[in-house]
């Protein structure tokens, strides 16, 4: 599964992307957040408010029950601030 | 029409081009947005734009489709700038093209909220005193919601 941080998450996490290989039991974004979170000190400061973190799932707007599986891109950031 | 680049727009060329040939266009209505030099009473230095590559073009490209399903438009277009910025500089251009009017007004007004709140883009601003990441607002969910019971 890949996994990409932007904005402070990418700072703190100290990546810009990782390849990862979560348990059979990660089925779910928010799983897989608290999984994430175990990683490092950095990925357990990215994940610590998860209230600020937004996700998307191939490209696409993804909430905390949505599933993810070992094929996906899992992106984690902050509420985007574009225009 | 949208693109994604590092580069700065002409906007004279850009609105031009949209236009050529296409005489059923009565109107075009656009918004630039520039990198201002002062946020919540800090002076800033430089604003640096990241940006999901990839997701970004997937989201513009569906909200171009939402704007011309929406409005009667002949064309939209959508560029927006990415990388480190100064004061002063363009951040985006919003254009809508339309035989009225009131649709090219109105979805170059929807595009901006949109923009706001769903486009993946994250907004460094540089300091005298360090480097912060521009917050989401509250009012910008707001604006962007107004359209979301829109009857059209």
């Amino acid at each position: 599964m890949k996994v990409l941080y932007f904005a402070w998450l990418r700072s703190q996490t100290g990546l810009s992307e990782e390849d990862v290989d979560p348990p059979a039991d990660v089925a779910t974004v928010g799983q897989l957040m608290d999984w994430l979170a175990e990683r490092s000190p950095g990925h357990a400061e990215a994940f610590a408010n998860l209230e600020a973190v937004r996700c998307a799932v191939n490209q696409e707007y993804a909430k905390p029950d949505a599933a993810v599986g070992r094929d996906d891109e899992v992106a984690f950031f902050p509420p985007v601030t574009g225009g | 029409m949208i693109r994604v680049q590092r580069e700065d727009f002409e906007i004279g060329a850009e609105l031009s081009a949209l236009t050529v040939g296409r005489h059923g266009v009565g109107g075009v209505a656009s918004f630039i947005g520039l990198v201002r030099e002062m946020a919540e009473g800090k002076e800033l230095s430089a604003m640096t734009l990241e940006h999901y590559p990839g997701m970004t073009e997937r989201q513009l490209a569906a909200l171009e489709d939402e704007a011309l399903t929406r409005w009667p438009l002949d064309r939209v277009l959508i560029v927006h700038r990415y990388g480190r910025l100064a004061p002063g500089e363009q951040i985006v251009l919003c254009v809508a093209t339309a035989s009225h009017r009131q649709a090219a007004f109105e979805a170059c007004a929807f595009m901006m909220d949109w923009l706001k709140t769903k486009a993946p883009f994250w907004k460094l601003e540089e300091a005298a005193d360090g480097a912060q990441w521009v917050e989401a607002r509250d009012s910008d969910d707001q604006a962007v919601a107004r359209w979301a019971n829109n009857d059209r």
